[in-house]
């Protein structure tokens, strides 16, 4: 909502200035968005009058006007413009003049005729759009007046950021009357002026759906001198709240509803046929609008019709046949009551959103639609003169609403808000709402206003007495609150700790959208069958997610495409899955590798990342939950993977998560110059953790033996480590597998592992023979299992 | 004759005294010791010379050798201890490094700015007694918006342009709907905060289609206005570290009432007005109010017995405001050079 300030005072009397004005609206939940001039300053440019108008002798385009700005001394102008004429009041900008747009006026000879000065448009002055034609100023204009006098450009121009409840606050008079209640001001109960028949020029209303539109005032207004012309003052005051200037007829109907709120629209009298109807669409019925557009309407939705067809959207728009056009010479002006809800979403339903519209979903005062009649064709017929017929109203007062009386308890105001607000204060902001209020034992019965939509209960009032008593009075009571220890089990894992491990092993999170490329989600995963969204933004971000990749892998190449090379990167976030009808959202924990295993850095080569890094980066992972020994890595057939280089991750015997080389196929397809690995593990399988359990420490010697096999190339590292794990029983205290190795020619089909077992015993040390029985029985069941030969 | 044998002797210890200085190494030295007073060493052999020699000048020329040998014993490790010195030093001096060659191994990576400010979030909520909840992302109709006073055609819908996944389903548009999930599961007294991940269709310079919130909620037998503003003033006071001027401004939210918008004064320019704060020296942080009555109706609580509030913050606007950060969009182009700085 746009306002003029000075259009405001007109209603409302005053002390404070526009700052004061700005922070009270402000302060009351109507946001002041921008306050700025309503117009440029203008030095030098003054009402000029058109005496004398003469071709220009050297060119048929150009005319030289003899202008009486105010000096006894007739200025000599060259203008181009068609509507400069004798007698016509239009801006002069005087030598020496800058106006808005840069420029500075100076006498100059247009082909050798020399011109003292310039008339000028409405967009030359910043004044407006209109750049065809000077703008015509009304005969009140006093020639040497300076225009920014004469049309008070000394104005404030303030925007309002209106929340939806505060429809009555879609006017001037509403803004006031708001400034009213909340300051005490007076509000300037502006008698708008009633206009008696001429005639009896009539046409027959009929409302086919009360419960929708309850009250319908028409009036039919015949004779009307179409060259007329919008004045100045109304068209400036239009201008100044963002409406553009178009004609009388339509610039009427827009300054009532800027300034008292109700909507109105104008048909073409000879356009209609017979009569008025206020009826449900029929299914499908066309309509062509005013903007152009044509629509085939849904039954439910309330139109405008004559004996034919539907002649406007009621409440959003007119239709385009209907509507007014430079012969119109009767009108028939509409001013009616669409109830809100019955109207709510027809406009957006048709990707339509207008003033009308806007104000009828918020909530119109019922009681206007005659008082704008009224007011709109006494403003008309003073532009374009005109016979106004009878006021036409038809109504069914059951649907109308009625304000309900609302009851509101002293002691619960003073208990929702947490301060004392006395009784007086109380029942003065309630009377200020111009509300019918009568006291009661507890409270008060308070009756809204017809304009107030939004007060149906009791805490609709004791908002109202929050805001205009001052939030900033409500103290700020500091937080007590019970010694109830939210207890933090020591057995779950705090997701954050995830966070920070990864982040200590030096990689960075991301945060993707959650919705990405089906293209790039179907290569990776074909078999899941991604939740699409309806209305999506772009195609590129059009799928719920079933995996953390798609994002992680859109990061990694734009980061490549960054001249970034090494990017470790981890996200931890919900993944979207259909079972059956059921969504079913999953937290996760992935990563996308590439490039370096390292930084760069002297003294150490560089090498690529390899599997074995990120499935170490997954170890150090699983140890925080004191169980690493649970957790298990097994040749898989997760499709986007490496068929060579990928594991599902099992934690027990649950599938918790997979790991592995993007597949080659799929890093071609992407345009990825380096592998790149991936892994996702479910969240909550990380989130529960072993409580530590002490063993006593053992005091005797601890010894160490080495082992190293060969075997085939197929056979598993984890298998062997499981059997010799097994094999070697209690004395085993640790296991590492410390050396792989081919040798090239020898026997290619071969490798050797070596493994370092450590042995110890409680409470006794350890005999040679004994550790050397346990390494034969170790070594005879690799024999036995995967046929490992002892390497010497 | 007599002296001849103690001549030598001292003669010999010269030599030694002489051979020594030139010993450079320890090894050397350890020849030298061998080769004089070592079991076969030629001092030590001296005392083989004893036999031939009258018996009244054995024991003197005995002590002789004694003496010489401990001589040179004390010599070597005189020595001993130059070398041993010198080959310190020299070590000292070899191994001597550039110390400001960057050190080795790996580095630290980091949490992106949005987790880092949920986190403080949470860790400021939980020190006020908030528990942390969790809701769906994908919800129904119900408890987005009509659970929350917000029917079908509510001129309130049109500002929450929301993705639809189907009839009824749709990405939240806010984590309001935790509240209405959280009351219709749980009894008062309640306190929690629910943080997380929201959508809204819209993408420009100032949007984009998910961003994260963080609600909070407090229902009580006597929760009022005054705690609620007590609560945001003390979290606001944390979160940014200094004693910031906040005000409440009415504002209008379907499912509070009496609702607010909370400014805190321009963290940019202390109130004075900038460009960030558009010369009104405020910025806006969050919205909060009082939960309607028509909630609680729809959870199953006593709206006569109690009261309560609920607020919801934008973090990507805590976060900017915090670290000057001043294009929302980086927080999801994840660029590494975006992310390194924090």
């Amino acid at each position: 909502m746009i306002i003029s300030e000075n259009w405001l005072r007109e209603w409302v009397k005053l002390d404070l200035g526009t700052a004061g004005l700005v922070d009270t609206l402000t302060m009351a939940g109507l946001e002041v968005e921008s306050v700025e001039p309503a117009g440029p300053a203008l030095d030098g440019v003054v009402v000029g009058r058109i005496v004398a108008v003469d071709h220009h002798p050297n060119t048929g385009r150009l005319r030289v006007c003899k202008v009486d700005a105010g000096d006894n001394d007739l200025m000599t102008i060259v203008c181009g413009a068609p509507n400069a004429a004798m007698d016509v009041l239009v801006p002069v900008a005087l030598p020496g003049a800058e106006l808005p747009g840069g420029q500075t006026v100076q006498r100059s000879m247009i082909r050798e005729v020399e011109s003292e000065g310039m008339l000028c448009s409405a967009s030359e002055l910043a004044l407006g759009d209109q750049s065809d034609g000077l703008l015509e100023l009304d005969p009140d204009a006093r020639p040497g007046q300076r225009l920014y006098d004469y049309l008070a450009l000394g104005d404030s121009v303030i925007e309002i950021d209106l929340t939806p409840n505060r429809g009555d606050c879609l006017s001037i008079l509403g803004v006031a009357r708001e400034i009213a209640v909340l300051t005490g001001a007076t509000l300037h109960r502006k008698s708008l002026p009633e206009v008696q028949a001429v005639n009896d020029a009539a046409i027959d209303i009929d409302i086919n759906s009360p419960n929708r539109c309850p009250r319908y005032v028409g009036r039919v207004i015949e004779g009307l001198d179409r060259t007329a012309r919008t004045p100045c003052w109304m068209s400036e005051r239009l201008r100044r709240c963002g409406v553009r200037p178009i004609d009388p007829v339509v610039d009427v109907t827009n300054y009532v509803m800027l300034e008292i709120g109700q909507p109105m629209h104008a048909f073409d009298r000879a356009r209609i046929k017979e009569r008025i109807v206020v009826r449900q669409a029929s299914d499908s019925e066309p309509i062509a609008l005013l903007d152009g557009s044509t629509h085939s309407l849904s039954a439910d939705t309330l139109v405008i019709a004559d004996e034919g067809s539907a002649i406007a959207i009621a409440g959003v728009m007119g239709g385009e046949y209907s509507a007014i056009c430079d012969d119109t010479g009767s009108i028939v002006l509409e001013a009616a009551f669409f109830s809100p809800h019955e109207l709510a979403g027809h406009a957006r339903r048709y990707g339509l959103h207008t003033d009308s519209s806007h104000r009828f979903e918020r909530g119109v005062d019922p009681t206007l639609p005659r008082i704008a009649s009224h007011y709109a064709t006494s403003l008309l017929t003073s532009i374009t003169g005109g016979r106004p017929g009878p006021v036409l109203e038809a109504v069914d007062a059951d649907y109308l609403p009625a304000p309900q009386p609302v009851h509101v308890r002293h002691g619960r105001i003073n208990r929702l808000l947490g301060v004392e607000v006395t009784r007086q204060d109380v029942q003065s902001i309630l009377q200020r709402i111009d509300s019918s209020v009568g006291e009661s034992n507890s409270g008060w019965q308070v009756t809204p206003p017809s304009h107030r939509f939004d007060i149906e209960l009791e805490c609709d009032l004791i908002e109202e007495v929050a805001r205009a008593w001052g939030y900033d009075r409500i103290p700020a009571r500091t937080p007590v609150m019970k010694l109830e220890q939210v207890s933090a089990r020591e057995e779950e894992l705090d997701p954050r700790r995830l966070k920070s491990n990864l982040v200590d092993r030096d990689y960075r999170e991301a945060i993707t959208y959650s919705f990405v490329e089906p293209l790039l989600q179907r290569r990776l995963q074909p078999a899941e069958q991604g939740i699409e969204l309806k209305n999506p933004l772009s195609p590129d971000l059009s799928v719920m997610r079933t995996s953390l990749w798609p994002g992680l892998l859109r990061a990694l190449i734009d980061n490549i495409n960054r001249q970034h090379r090494r990017i470790r990167l981890f996200e931890v976030g919900k993944t979207f899955h259909k079972e059956g009808n059921e969504i079913v959202e999953t937290e996760r924990l992935g990563g996308v590798v590439s490039g370096n295993a390292w930084p760069e850095q002297w003294g150490q080569g560089e090498r690529l990342v390899d599997f074995f890094d990120v499935k170490s980066d997954l170890e150090a992972l699983f140890s925080l939950t004191q169980a690493g020994e649970d957790f298990s890595f097994h040749e898989c057939e997760e499709p986007g993977l490496h068929p060579g280089q990928r594991a599902e991750v099992r934690r027990g015997s649950v599938a918790i998560g997979r790991v592995g080389r993007l597949h080659p196929a799929q890093q071609s397809a992407l345009g990825l110059a380096q592998a790149a690995y991936l892994f996702e593990i479910e969240v909550s399988a990380l989130t529960s953790r072993e409580m530590p359990l002490y063993r006593r420490i053992s005091r005797y010697p601890a010894i160490r033996r080495d082992l190293a096999v060969m075997v085939d190339d197929s056979v598993l590292a984890g298998d062997l480590l499981n059997l010799i794990a097994k094999s070697a029983g209690e004395y085993l205290i640790n296991l590492e597998l410390f050396d792989v190795y081919r040798r090239e020619g020898i026997d290619s089909k071969r490798k050797s592992i070596a493994f370092g077992l450590t042995l110890q015993a409680s409470s006794r040390t350890l005999r040679d023979n004994e550790v050397d029985s346990i390494i034969n029985r170790t070594l005879d069941e690799l024999r036995n299992r995967y046929g490992a030969e002892l390497r010497t | 004759m007599s002296n001849l044998p103690t001549q030598e002797l001292e003669h010999l210890v010269d030599k030694i005294r002489e051979a020594l200085v030139h010993t450079t190494v320890l090894a050397e030295l350890e020849k030298l010791r061998v080769d004089y007073i070592g079991k076969k060493g030629v001092l030590t052999q001296q005392l083989k010379r004893v036999g031939t020699m009258p018996p009244e000048q054995r024991p003197q020329f005995g002590l002789a050798v004694n003496d010489a040998k401990k001589a040179v014993a004390a010599l070597i490790d005189a020595r001993r201890r130059v070398l041993s010195d010198e080959s310190i030093s020299q070590q000292l001096l070899d191994e001597r490094l550039d110390i400001t060659l960057p050190g080795r191994g790996g580095r630290n990576g980091g949490l992106h700015p949005l987790t880092r400010t949920l986190d403080r979030l949470v860790d400021i909520f939980q020190r006020m007694g908030f528990d942390v909840v969790d809701g769906p992302e994908i919800e129904d109709d119900f408890h987005n918006f009509e659970a929350l006073n917000i029917p079908p055609n509510h001129p309130a819908r049109a500002m929450h342009d929301t993705f639809y996944v189907g009839d009824n389903s749709l990405l939240r548009t806010h984590t309001s709907p935790v509240q209405v999930r959280y009351m219709g599961e749980n009894s008062p007294p309640i306190r929690v905060i629910a943080p997380g991940r929201v959508y809204r269709c819209d993408s420009d310079q100032t949007h984009t289609p998910m961003f994260h919130q963080i609600e909070g909620l407090a229902v009580d037998e006597d929760i009022s206005f005054a705690d609620l503003k007590g609560v945001l003033i003390t979290f606001l006071r944390s979160f940014f570290e200094t004693d910031l001027n906040i005000r409440l401004r009415p504002s209008y939210f379907p499912f509070t009432e009496p609702s607010a918008e909370v400014d805190i004064s321009c963290v940019f320019c202390d109130g004075k007005g900038c460009r960030v704060c558009k010369k009104t020296g405020w910025l806006e942080v969050l919205g909060c109010g009082m939960v309607h009555p028509e909630v609680y109706k729809n959870v199953g609580i006593d709206a006569e017995k109690f009261t309560g509030y609920a607020f919801g913050l934008g973090v990507e606007r805590l976060t900017m405001l915090r670290y000057g950060v001043d294009d929302l969009r980086l927080f999801f182009e994840n660029d590494l050079s975006f992310l390194r700085q924090f």
